[in-house]
């Protein structure tokens, strides 16, 4: 059955009223502070470091983001990544549900528009404000560089930078149709938004070590590669293939080709690839990209599916309250 | 089915309808919400669904605006099936939900602004339409007030000022008047009138049978996803209280009763109290009755015709045909 009309008007109306309501939330302005202060923390660090063991390293400015100060892991790299879904999830885990809790939905809804534009439109404010945020720190960490670095970055590093926030931004892209479908799957704002934050902390911190356990139960390790001190391939692997599918190893892994240009291949090496080549020398950028290709599309495809799911459940919801 | 067919078998109980509902079933599972429903709603008529928390009174409207599938039957809103045109339902219907919500965060007037632009109306029209509306429901003072700070009848005051700005040609109204104090409850159903002097058609829900009683043209009577019953009020009052008109007559006068009862059209007498006196009669006869009492030298102290009120027609109806439900209404509907 052909509906009439466009399904995306009033899109932009949904989509600046729900970019307006977000920068001007409370919720917002404390994200983004914690935000911009572990930032400013981290780059402090990581500039100290810099300047205390590297002598000569032709990509420094992408060392900024991936350097923490030793013995410490808390490059600003590290908090990003954990930090992006919290604020996907602080942004979208009431976005439907609101509407319901205030009544406001059917009333939104008997104006001409489709529930199409509602929901495009909640995703992309949320997505906007995102970007704007992500943008902001961007500058503000390159600016940081500049002051303490001293050094301005290359073309080359420039385009590795916007490439990684580009890649941040589908990051946050995915935990926020996460929180998405959860905002319209329960009606409660506070059962979405932990189970958002359950999500979160299970593919974040429990999956990569459950990941390696449920690979060695599959498949055990072999003696003989134990003898050697080696991982066994096959274990290896299906590990990896395990853990590719918490979102967050899927960034580290894009991150990591992106940010440092002598990534070859993203995970176990084995000796027939290495013939021939020149450890430790860069790849041009696009090669990077290549490289990560599956797992940007992978992200990509994780966040659709997961907006389509509540596209289709949001489609057949009840309006009334 | 054809809409030719639609209105043929319609033109009867209405002229020019702007809502034609025929065999409208909504089903959930194996639940039925709504089942077979037949109405029209003509133009500038107040129509009033009427009944019990349940019935399927919102059911009934949501299918109306396209927000939820039809199971079976059809609907038209000025022409247009809700279901394959909602847009073209939705830009001509303005709807009051049940306890109607608003941003807390923001204005009365940024909400009203948010509306009109998902309506699609120019800045300059905008600004005018949200200030006339406003000014109309008398909420122009706190305009630029959170709607957070407002109570319940301004909320449902500024649910109506949206339909007022929207220009709507019928206004749907969910449960206006629940919850409201009896004199926000007076000031909505004045607004309300001020829709039908403007040739606005208005169909109402409510399960407030006194309230709405006062406004409606015409009612349905709900009752388990059926209308039990469809007429004005006087209408179903004579249908259904058996016999027209009560007359309640407080005199002096030794046989007064037995006189009373010679007046042609009336069919009894009762005695209600010292002095009072109730008369059953297929038409008004309180011109005899005042007669006969003078003519007797008694002094006439109370005389008075009593209404049908919705509540008693509801009451007796159910009391009287608990199973006539779907017969009449299907009787209704033809």
């Amino acid at each position: 059955m052909q509906r009439e009309g466009s399904a995306f008007s009033g899109l932009g109306v949904v989509m600046l009223k729900e970019l307006s309501d977000h920068l001007t939330s409370i919720r917002l302005f404390v994200l983004e502070m914690l935000v911009v202060v572990i930032a400013l923390v981290t780059v402090y660090l990581a500039t100290a470091q810099i300047k205390d063991t590297t002598a000569e390293d032709p990509f420094l400015f992408l060392r900024l983001f991936t350097t923490a100060r030793d013995p410490s892991p808390f490059s600003f790299l590290f908090f990003l990544s954990f930090l992006v879904p919290l604020m996907a999830i602080g942004l979208g885990f009431d976005s439907v549900n609101s509407e319901h809790n205030q009544r406001t939905l059917s009333r939104v809804l008997s104006q001409p528009i489709y529930r199409d534009a509602l929901l495009f439109g909640k995703f992309l404010g949320a997505l906007m404000t995102l970007v704007i945020a992500l943008v902001v720190l961007w500058l503000l960490v390159i600016g940081l560089g500049l002051l303490f670095i001293g050094i301005p970055p290359g073309g080359e590093e420039i385009a590795r930078i916007f490439v990684f926030l580009l890649v941040t931004i589908i990051y946050a892209g995915v935990w926020l149709a996460l929180a998405l479908l959860l905002s319209i799957l329960f009606r409660s704002a506070a059962t979405a938004a932990l189970t958002a934050l359950g999500f979160w902390l299970f593919l974040y911190v429990v999956w990569p070590i459950l990941a390696g356990q449920i690979a060695q139960i599959i498949l055990p390790q072999d003696p003989r590669y134990m003898a050697l001190g080696l991982q066994t391939p096959g274990t290896a692997e299906l590990e990896q293939i395990l853990a590719r599918l918490s979102p967050s190893t899927l960034y580290g892994e894009v991150v990591v080709a992106l940010l440092d240009p002598t990534t070859r291949a993203l995970g176990p090496i084995y000796l027939s690839q290495l013939q021939g080549a020149v450890l430790g020398a860069p790849l041009p950028l696009g090669e990077s990209i290549l490289i990560a290709w599956p797992q940007m599309v992978a992200m990509i495809a994780t966040a659709t599916l997961l907006f389509v799911v509540g596209y289709v459940i949001f489609q057949r919801q009840e309006v009334r309250a | 089915m054809s809409q030719a067919m639609n209105q043929d078998s319609l033109k009867d109980s209405v002229q020019d309808g702007v809502i034609e509902a025929k065999g409208l079933t909504k089903v959930y599972g194996s639940a039925t919400a709504v089942d077979h429903i037949s109405f029209a709603v003509g133009r500038g008529e107040i129509f009033g669904l009427l009944g019990p928390n349940g019935a399927g009174k919102t059911t009934i409207i949501l299918m109306m605006l396209g927000l939820t599938d039809i199971s079976a039957g059809e609907v038209s809103v000025l022409g247009f099936n809700p279901a394959r045109q909602p847009l073209s339902v939705k830009r001509r219907v303005g709807y009051l939900p049940d306890t109607v919500g608003f941003y807390d965060q923001m204005t009365a007037a940024d909400n009203m602004r948010y509306t009109a632009r998902l309506i699609g109306f120019r800045h300059a029209e905008r600004e005018k339409r949200i200030a006339d509306a406003l000014e109309r429901v008398g909420l122009a003072d706190v305009a630029e007030n959170r709607v957070g700070t407002f109570s319940r009848g301004m909320r449902q005051r500024l649910g109506l000022a949206e339909i007022l700005m929207k220009g709507a040609q019928i206004a749907i109204l969910d449960e206006p008047t629940s919850g409201l104090d009896p004199q926000a409850t007076t000031d909505l159903l004045g607004i309300i009138r001020g829709f039908k002097a403007e040739g606005v058609s208005v169909l109402l829900s409510s399960h407030l049978l006194e309230r709405v009683q006062s406004v409606c043209d015409r009612v349905a009577l709900f009752s388990a996803g059926k209308i039990a019953l469809m007429g004005t009020v006087p209408d179903l009052g004579r249908e259904v209280l058996g016999g027209g008109y009560v007359v309640d007559i407080e005199a002096d006068g030794a046989g007064l009763a037995e006189r009373l009862a010679l007046i042609p059209g009336v069919s009894g007498v009762e005695k209600t109290g010292i002095g009072k006196l109730r008369l059953h009669a297929d038409r008004d006869v309180r011109p005899e009755a005042a007669a006969e009492v003078v003519a007797m030298e008694g002094r006439l102290k109370f005389l008075g015709v009593q209404e049908p009120s919705l509540e008693a027609i509801y009451t007796r109806y159910f009391e009287a045909k608990p199973d006539a439900a779907v017969t009449e209404g299907e009787r209704h509907a033809a």
